[in-house]
């Protein structure tokens, strides 16, 4: 599985979403309608799947940024997350 | 003085999860309780309960809000559902004004104890400070109530009394109290508790409270039988809609009964033990019947707090005939249906208003089942075993915590 089909299933998942409608511009509070507290438990999930890839967790300065689904993706891949993932 | 009239009920149970399934089971004495399995049991010393049965949160609830939400605040939500569409308001479409007069009190005696559980759990297992963002919103006890408003656009009073095994019943009483004192025209009322999870189990076996009857699960809540040796716990809830007479009236709405008394007291005396005697018990059961301008000759049905625990049963038998006397209590149907769905704590006393209203609606009172052998320290009828036919003019609602809170609720055939 690539790192952006990944990211996108635990979006899906964390936010009850279909898979169609996510997309690297999606907005989690525009375009998907997550709320605070969706959002928390989306990094807590995204740093669950992709902590054995990492150099550290996601700072919480840095996990409430996020502002789309692509946003996340390049966060990941900076920090040392492949292109392809378990 | 306004009036205020039960017009809509829900329930899940260990004995069904509609209000037709569980009162079809509670008048044929059908038993719920068996083997947990929930989780796995072996190592602990109480090995049973009253589950639910294939309760399916999201028939209710959209899945997002169910997987954000407790057990125990799932059933709520379920049971408020039920109830709303049997009383016919579709709150949403009433106006701002109307909704702030439309309010909620659902408790719950220890709330998300299975999630505080889970997530103390994950930070000793993975050696972490992180812990989901909802553990706190979906622990808190008062979620259901909060949880409620938001799936019907409730705006009015809205919290949970924590009473522990009262709970349920303090805050039908509250809700009673505000529409009669002119807070609000509708009330959604009750009480759940989800606490079949480890920590719960083992908790209430260390006060040697539960019945240990592992073999034999089907008879082991046997309230006011000589061989009873504890509760058995139970899970579920129930939700009443309250509502003021002539706005029930006006709206054509069916009514199963009035709530027209509610009393409290607290024993002050001890964490766990009832005061032996039961005055402030009586005391609460007296002041239900006063505020319910009837007379102790008018009492026809008690639903008993009825645990199953050596101490409760005959406390309360003792408490009965101080509030009601001697002879008024000898001719009082009593039962205890916790010998069906087990002891559901916060939840119980909602449940068993449930069966109040049934009882008043078709002249029926459930039995107490498990009952074989007297004890002479309990010695009024229980009903043992079969449901009797019998008008119920007013039915009392028994309901006894920990902590010394004593609730009675007396509800009234129109």
């Amino acid at each position: 599985m690539t790192l952006e089909e990944k990211v996108i299933a635990i979006v899906c998942d964390s936010l009850h979403t279909d898979a169609s409608a996510v997309k690297a511009e999606s907005s989690f509070v525009n375009d998907l309608g997550a709320d605070s507290l969706d959002q928390a438990e989306l990094m807590m999930n995204i740093e669950e799947a992709f902590k054995p890839y990492m150099n550290g967790d996601i700072p919480e300065d840095q996990a409430t940024k996020f502002d789309t689904v692509g946003s996340v993706i390049e966060f990941l891949r900076s920090n040392g997350v492949p292109e392809n993932v378990d | 003085m306004r009036r205020v009239v039960i017009t809509g009920l829900g329930v899940i149970s260990p004995v069904g999860n509609d209000i037709d399934t569980f009162w079809k089971n509670i008048v044929a004495g059908v038993n719920g309780i068996g083997t947990i399995q929930k989780f796995d049991v072996s190592a602990f010393p109480v090995k049973i309960a009253g589950e639910t049965k294939n309760f399916d949160a999201t028939q209710y609830m959209d899945p997002k809000t169910a997987r954000h939400s407790a057990l125990f605040c799932q059933y709520a939500v379920a049971a408020a559902k039920q109830a709303v569409d049997d009383c016919g308001i579709d709150f949403k479409t009433l106006d701002d004004e109307a909704r702030f007069r439309c309010g909620c009190t659902v408790s719950s005696g220890v709330g998300g104890i299975d999630i505080t559980e889970t997530e103390v759990s994950k930070m000793i297992e993975k050696q972490t400070t992180r812990v989901s963002p909802f553990c706190i919103p979906a622990m808190i006890s008062n979620m259901a109530a909060g949880t409620i408003a938001i799936e019907h656009g409730l705006r009015g009073p809205n919290y949970g009394v924590v009473s522990a095994c009262a709970s349920g019943l303090h805050s039908i009483g509250q809700a009673f109290h505000a529409i009669k004192y002119d807070e609000a025209d509708v009330m959604l009322a009750g009480g759940s508790e989800a606490p079949v999870c480890p920590v719960s189990v083992a908790g209430f076996a260390a006060l040697h409270a539960l019945s240990t009857r592992n073999d034999d699960p089907e008879h082991a809540s046997r309230p006011f039988d000589k061989d009873r040796n504890g509760f058995v716990m139970g899970e579920g809830g129930a939700v009443v809609v309250l509502e003021e007479y002539e706005h029930a009236v006006a709206r054509g709405a069916k009514i199963y009964c009035e709530v027209a008394g509610f009393g409290e007291t607290c024993d002050g005396y001890h964490m766990t033990a009832p005061m032996p005697g039961g005055v402030a018990g009586a005391r609460a059961m007296t002041l239900a019947i006063k505020e319910a301008g009837v007379t102790v000759d008018d009492v026809d049905y008690i639903n008993a707090h009825g645990t199953s625990t050596p101490m409760n049963d005959k406390t309360e038998t003792a408490l009965i005939k101080a509030a009601l006397g001697e002879e008024a209590a000898r001719k009082v149907s009593i039962s205890s249906t916790k010998s069906m769905t087990g002891h559901l704590l916060g939840g119980a006393g909602a449940v068993e208003t449930v069966v109040c209203a049934l009882a008043i609606r078709d002249g029926v009172v459930p039995p107490t089942i498990n009952y074989t052998t007297p004890d002479p320290e309990c010695d009024l009828d229980y009903t043992p075993n079969t449901a009797r036919k019998r008008p119920v003019r007013v039915a009392l609602n028994n309901a006894l915590g920990f902590g010394g809170h004593n609730a009675c609720i007396a509800f009234k055939a129109l």
